[in-house]
C-alpha cells in the first residue's frame, strides 16, 4: 500500500528548541505528543471538532521571521528565526506550518495552564471521595501534574443540578461538568442524535437534554467514556467499584459481526464494565451501548459449571464426561450424526469442530446464522462475531435446515450441539428428547441441555483466547480477562479432548498450536501466528 | 430617547446625523428621497467595484463597532471573483454599555444604512445580506424591514436594481438577547441559528470561514453608513475631516457626569478629550471636579484625571517629538488613545466625577460582563463571575488585604487566552480600575 500513497509534504517545526518534521496538515497538539511533549487538554478529540474551548493546552508558538521581500530570516545554525507571538496560542486547533515553532513548558504556558486549572476548580464541587471518575479523572490528573495546589477562591459556588437522570444508562453532575462539549459534540457528529445541549449563559451554563428528549440513544455511553470528568456516568458501573482496581483486557466484543475493540475492565473474575478501544480500522473509539452492556450473563446463574453425564452421578468428572461422550458417539453411522456448531466460536474452536466431525465421519455439519437488521454504524447485519471464521473453515455448509429436517424426521439420531441451542435451529424438544445421543458444549442452560446426554461446560469469550474474523475480512484477537466459573473449561481444550477420545491422539498443546496447524492448513491464514494478529487485527484477502 | 443638539456645536460636523436633525426629516423613503437619497448608489453601480473598495481605503475608514480595523482592508479580503457566494452582515447589535448611537439611526434613517449597504454589496458581489438587528430593539427592525420594503418597491434593492443587473436582497434578523451576540463570529452563529457562542479564529476568520463557512464582511452599522458619504463627498475631502489613518466623523455617545449627555458627531480627533467634556457637552456639573473617564465604551481601558501620557506627537516644525500629554489634551482620535493605552472603541465616552465610587463602578462593569459571558471558554466563563463576586464582596463587606492582587491576577489570566476579545473586554476594566486607582481598593482594606 505505501508504495501507492502520494508523499505527503512535510513541514519543519521547532518543538522546544528542536526541529523536526512532521507532515503538512498535523495539528500542533499531536506533532507536540509526538515529539514526547504532552499537552494537557480537555475539549480536543481527535474524533471531534475542535470548539477550542477549555484553553488547556495554549502554548506559545512563532513563525518565521520575515524579510520584507517575503523570506524567512535565517539563523547562526541556517534555521528560519522565529518570531514569537504576543499571546499564547491553543494547540490543538493550529496547524503545523513551515518554520513554525512552539514551546510547550515555558513560564508562560505554565501560567495558562496553572490559571485555567485554577478557573476550572473554583466552582468545581470537589467531590472526588464520592466521584465515580476518581482516578481517571482529568481534572484531578492535570491539576496534580499543572494545577497551583491551593485556591485563592473564597466566594460562594455557583450551585447546579445533581444526579439528574438525563437518560436510561446515564446520570448528569452539572456541577463536575466542565463545559467542554465533548458529549455535544458526539452526539451530534457521530451519533447524529442532538440531544445534548447547553442552557443558561457564563459561569452558569448547564449541560442538558433538550425539553422533552432523553440521552437514550444506543451510543449514549459513549459520553461517559470521553466525559474528562466525573460529569457523565454509567448507571450500571457507578458505585461498582474503583477504577484502579480494575485490570484491563484488550479483547474483541463478539455481539455481533463488527467486532469492536474494546477493554475489559475486571477484578477477581468479576467484569464490571466494557470501554471501547480505538480502532480505525474497526470502530474509531466508540461502541454500542447494547453491546457494552452485553457482559452480565457471563455472571448469571444459569451459567454451566459442571459437566454431567446423564444417568449418573452429578456433578460428573471431566474425564467420565469425555469418555463418556466418545462413548455416546463413536460407532455410530455417520449419516444418522450430525454437528451444530455456532458462528460464535473462536476459528481454533471451529477448526478443532471441523477436525471431530471429520474424525466421527461426519459430513452434517453447519452453523447457526443470524442475519439481522444493522444499524448501520456499528452494529452490523451479522449477529455473529465469525461467520467469516466459519465460512473461511468450511463450518457453514447451508445444511442446517435439512439437519433440523432430518433430526425431526428420526432420520438423524445423534447431534452435537457446540455453543447453541438446537431450539433456535429449528429443532423441537420432543424430537431432542428422542435422539440417542445428544453432546452438548456451552455456557449456559437452554431448551437443549436439559437433553443432553453429556453436558461439557466451556468457556464464554471474556474467559478464554482466540481469534474471529469480522465481517470485513479482519482477523481479530480474543484475550482472557476472568477464569471461566466452577469446572467449566476452554472450548478449545474440550474439543481436542474429544477428537483425541474419538479418534486418537491429534499432539496439540496450546492454542498457538491449533492456530499454526489451522493456518498451515488454511491458506487465507498462512504465515499466520495469534502474535502476529496483534492489539488491532489484521485485514486478510479472503476467497471470495 | 437621547436626541441631537437642535443646532449642531461647532466642534460637529454632522455627516451621519446630518438629515436626522433637519426639522420634519422622517424615516420614510420619500423623505430620503427629498434629501439626495440613493444618489451615492446611482453613481456606485455606474462605477467598478474594486474602484469603490479603492475609495474606502483612501477614505481611511476604519469600523465604528469597537475594533476600528480598517474597513476598506476588510472588504478586500474578499476575492470578488472566487466562486463563492458572499455575505455581508449589519452588525446591529449595539449593546456596549455606553453606547447608543446605532439605534437611533436605526430609528431616525434607516435608508442611510441600506444605500450603504447596497454599495458595500455591489463592491464585494454580495447579493445576499443580513441586518442583525438587536433583540432589545424590536421597533428598529420593524422600522429597518418597512424601509427595505419601500427601498425594493422603488427598485433599490431586489432583482436587476436600477437595471443594472445587480441583485441584492437584505433581510432583518432579530437577535437572540444577549451582548455576545454583537462579537462578529459569535453574530453569525446566531444568524445560523446556533447558539451564540463565538467562533476560534483562526480557522473561522469570516472574510473566509464566515456565514455558512463562505467568505463574509461584518460591518457595524455607523460604518456601512459612512460608506454613501464617501462616495457623496469623494474620499480625499472624507478622509480631510479626520486624522491620517482615521478618516470622516464618528458618533460619540457621551453618558455620565457633564451637563449635556448625548451625541456628538465630530470629524476623528476633532476634539481633545477636554474640549469634549468641556465645550461640546456643557462641562461637568456645577461643583463637580473630574476623576475618571471611559473613552470607547465600557470594554476600553479608564484614565484618571490628572494622568499624562508620554508620546509622539508633531511639533510646530513638523517633526514628531516626545511629549507628556495631559489627559484633557488627548485628541480624540484611533491612535492618540491607543498610545494612551486605551481605544476609541464604540464611540462611546463615560464622564465620572468626584461623586463616583470607583470600586462601584468598576463592580457595576464586572456585573455586567459576569452575566453577559457567554460560558464558552473557561477563563472568562469562570474568572469574569469570580471578579464580579470579589468586587460585590469589597462593597458588601470591605477587602481582604490580598483582593486587589487577587483581582489584578484573575483579569490577567483571562485576557489574551480566550476565544474572542470579550475576555480582553471583561479583564481590562479590572486591570487598569487597579492600575489607576489602587487608592481607591486600599482604602476598602479591612
Ligand atoms: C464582546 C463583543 C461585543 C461586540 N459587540 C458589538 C456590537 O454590539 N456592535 C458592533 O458593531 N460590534 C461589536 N463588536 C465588534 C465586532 O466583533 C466586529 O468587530 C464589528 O462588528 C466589526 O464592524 P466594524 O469593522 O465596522 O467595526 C463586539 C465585539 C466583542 C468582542
Ligand atoms: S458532561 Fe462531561 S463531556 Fe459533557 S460538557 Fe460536561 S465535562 Fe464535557
Ligand atoms: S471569551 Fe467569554 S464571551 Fe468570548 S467565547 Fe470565551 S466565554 Fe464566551
Ligand atoms: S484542548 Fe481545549 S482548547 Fe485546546
Amino acid at each position: 500500500m505505501s508504495e501507492t500513497a502520494t508523499p505527503v509534504a512535510m513541514v519543519n517545526v521547532q518543538v522546544d528548541g528542536e526541529w523536526k518534521q512532521f507532515p503538512k496538515g498535523t495539528r500542533l497538539i499531536e506533532a507536540c505528543m509526538k515529539s514526547g511533549k504532552f499537552i494537557p487538554h480537555y475539549c480536543y478529540h481527535p474524533k471531534l471538532s475542535t470548539p477550542g474551548n477549555c484553553r488547556m493546552c495554549l502554548v506559545e508558538t512563532g513563525r518565521p521571521k520575515m524579510t520584507p521581500d517575503r523570506q524567512p530570516v535565517l539563523g547562526a545554525d541556517g534555521r528560519p528565526e522565529i518570531a514569537w507571538g504576543p499571546k499564547p496560542e491553543i494547540s490543538c486547533a493550529a496547524e503545523v506550518a513551515e518554520g513554525m515553532g512552539v514551546r510547550t513548558s515555558s513560564p508562560l504556558v505554565e501560567e495558562c495552564r496553572k490559571g485555567v486549572m485554577e478557573f476550572l476548580l473554583i466552582n468545581h464541587p470537589l467531590d472526588c471521595p464520592i466521584c465515580d471518575q476518581a482516578g481517571e479523572c482529568r481534572l484531578q490528573e492535570f491539576s496534580v501534574e499543572f494545577g497551583k495546589g491551593e485556591s485563592r477562591f473564597r466566594e460562594e459556588k455557583v450551585k447546579k443540578p445533581k444526579r439528574v437522570d438525563i437518560g436510561e444508562r446515564i446520570v448528569l453532575d452539572d456541577e463536575r461538568c466542565i463545559m467542554c462539549s465533548r458529549c455535544i459534540r458526539f452526539m451530534q457528529e457521530v451519533a447524529h442524535d442532538d440531544v445534548l445541549g447547553f442552557l443558561n449563559r457564563g459561569s452558569h451554563t448547564t449541560l442538558s437534554v433538550y425539553p422533552g428528549k432523553r440521552l437514550d440513544n444506543n451510543y449514549s455511553l459513549n459520553t461517559v467514556d470521553i466525559c474528562p470528568v466525573g460529569a457523565l456516568t454509567s448507571k450500571d458501573f457507578r458505585f461498582k467499584m474503583r477504577v484502579w482496581f480494575l485490570k484491563e483486557t484488550q479483547t474483541i466484543d463478539v455481539s455481533c459481526g463488527t467486532g469492536c475493540n474494546i477493554v475489559i475492565g475486571s477484578r477477581e473474575n468479576i467484569v464490571y464494565r466494557i470501554t471501547p478501544r480505538e480502532n480505525e480500522e474497526v470502530n474509531s473509539c466508540w461502541m454500542p451501548d447494547s453491546h457494552r452492556m452485553n457482559f452480565h450473563y457471563l455472571h448469571s446463574d444459569e451459567r454451566l459449571v459442571s459437566p454431567l453425564v446423564k444417568g449418573e452421578e452429578a456433578p460428573s468428572k471431566w474425564t467420565r464426561a469425555l469418555a463418556g461422550a466418545a462413548e455416546k458417539l463413536q460407532g455410530r453411522d455417520p449419516a444418522k450424526t450430525a454437528l451444530i456448531a455456532s458462528a460464535r466460536m473462536t476459528n481454533e474452536e471451529l477448526f478443532l469442530a471441523r477436525r471431530l466431525a471429520s474424525a466421527l465421519k461426519i459430513e452434517n455439519f453447519d452453523v447457526l446464522l443470524r442475519p439481522q437488521k444493522g444499524d448501520g454504524f456499528l452494529i452490523s447485519d451479522d449477529g455473529n462475531p465469525n461467520t467469516g471464521g466459519a465460512k473461511l473453515l468450511g463450518l457453514a455448509t447451508g445444511k442446517l435446515s435439512e439437519i433440523a429436517r432430518r433430526v425431526e424426521s428420526g432420520e438423524i439420531t445423534a447431534l452435537i450441539v457446540l455453543g447453541e441451542d438446537a431450539v433456535d435451529c429449528g429443532i423441537s424438544e420432543g424430537a431432542l428428547k428422542k435422539l440417542e445421543a445428544l453432546v452438548f458444549a456451552g455456557i449456559l442452560a437452554n431448551k437443549t441441555s436439559p437433553h443432553a446426554s453429556v453436558v461439557l461446560p466451556t468457556s464464554a469469550w471474556a474467559e478464554k483466547r482466540g481469534t474471529m474474523i469480522n465481517i470485513k475480512g479482519r482477523i481479530q484477537r480474543l484475550n482472557q480477562a476472568i477464569q471461566p466459573p466452577g469446572q467449566a473449561r476452554d472450548d478449545w481444550e474440550v474439543l481436542r479432548d474429544l477428537v483425541q477420545a474419538v479418534g486418537g491422539s491429534n499432539g496439540v498443546y496450546s492454542i498457538e498450536e491449533v492456530f499454526k496447524v489451522m493456518a498451515s492448513e488454511t491458506p487465507a491464514l498462512q504465515g499466520l501466528t495469534i502474535s502476529r494478529v496483534g492489539d488491532l487485527g489484521l485485514q486478510l484477502s479472503l476467497p471470495a | 430617547m437621547v436626541s441631537l443638539l437642535p443646532t449642531p456645536h461647532p466642534k460637529e460636523r454632522r455627516i451621519i446625523f446630518g438629515n436626522i436633525s433637519k426639522p420634519g426629516y422622517s424615516p420614510d423613503i420619500e423623505t430620503y428621497l427629498a434629501h439626495g437619497g440613493y444618489e451615492s448608489l446611482k453613481k456606485a453601480l455606474g462605477m467598478k467595484p474594486n474602484e469603490i473598495i479603492d475609495m474606502v481605503k483612501a477614505a481611511n475608514l476604519r469600523g465604528r463597532g469597537g475594533a476600528g480595523f480598517p474597513a476598506g482592508a476588510k472588504w478586500s479580503f474578499i476575492k470578488y471573483d472566487d466562486g463563492k457566494p458572499h455575505y455581508i452582515v449589519v452588525n446591529a447589535d449595539e449593546s456596549e454599555p455606553g453606547t447608543f448611537k446605532d439605534r437611533y439611526i436605526l430609528h431616525q434613517d434607516p435608508h442611510q444604512l441600506i444605500e450603504g449597504l447596497a454599495i458595500a454589496a455591489f463592491a464585494t458581489n454580495v447579493h445576499l445580506s443580513y441586518i442583525y438587528i438587536r433583540c432589545e430593539f424590536p421597533k428598529a427592525a420593524k422600522i429597518v424591514w418597512e424601509a427595505i420594503k419601500e427601498a425594493k418597491a422603488k427598485g433599490f434593492l431586489g432583482k436587476n436594481i436600477l437595471g443594472t443587473g445587480f441583485d441584492l436582497d437584505i433581510y432583518v434578523h432579530q437577535g437572540a438577547g444577549a451582548y455576545i451576540c454583537g462579537e462578529e463570529t459569535s453574530l453569525l452563529e446566531s444568524l445560523e441559528g446556533k447558539r451564540p457562542y463565538p467562533r476560534i479564529k483562526p480557522p473561522y476568520f469570516p472574510a473566509v470561514l464566515g456565514l455558512y463557512m463562505k467568505p463574509t464582511i461584518v460591518n457595524n452599522v455607523e460604518t456601512i453608513c459612512h460608506v454613501k458619504h464617501i462616495l457623496a463627498m469623494g474620499p480625499e475631502e472624507y478622509a480631510k475631516m479626520g486624522t491620517p489613518g482615521d478618516g470622516g466623523t464618528r458618533t460619540m455617545c457621551v453618558s455620565g457626569d457633564v451637563q449635556r449627555p448625548g451625541f456628538y458627531e465630530i470629524p476623528c480627533g476633532g476634539v481633545t478629550l477636554g474640549e469634549l467634556i468641556n465645550d461640546v457637552c456643557g462641562g461637568l456639573k456645577p461643583g463637580r471636579t473630574l476623576k475618571a473617564v471611559i473613552p470607547g465604551g465600557s470594554s476600553a481601558k479608564v484614565l484618571r484625571a490628572g494622568e499624562t501620557f508620554k508620546m509622539k506627537v508633531k511639533g510646530p516644525d513638523g517633526q514628531m517629538v516626545e511629549k507628556e500629554v495631559p489627559l484633557l489634551d488627548l485628541v480624540m482620535d484611533a491612535s492618540t488613545l491607543q498610545a494612551a493605552g486605551t481605544m476609541v472603541g464604540s464611540g462611546g465616552v463615560m464622564i465620572m466625577d468626584d461623586t463616583r465610587d470607583m470600586v462601584w463602578a468598576l463592580n457595576n462593569l464586572n456585573q455586567f460582563y459576569a452575566h453577559e459571558s457567554c460560558g464558552q471558554c473557561t477563563p472568562c466563563r469562570e474568572g469574569s463571575l469570580w471578579m464580579s463576586k470579589v468586587t460585590t464582596r469589597i462593597i458588601d463587606e470591605g477587602a481582604r488585604p490580598d483582593d486587589a492582587k487577587n483581582l489584578k491576577n484573575i483579569a490577567d489570566n483571562i485576557a489574551g487566552r480566550t476565544v474572542c476579545a470579550f475576555g480582553e473586554a471583561c479583564s481590562w476594566p479590572t486591570q487598569s480600575f487597579l492600575a489607576k486607582f489602587p487608592d481607591e481598593f486600599e482604602k476598602r482594606v479591612k
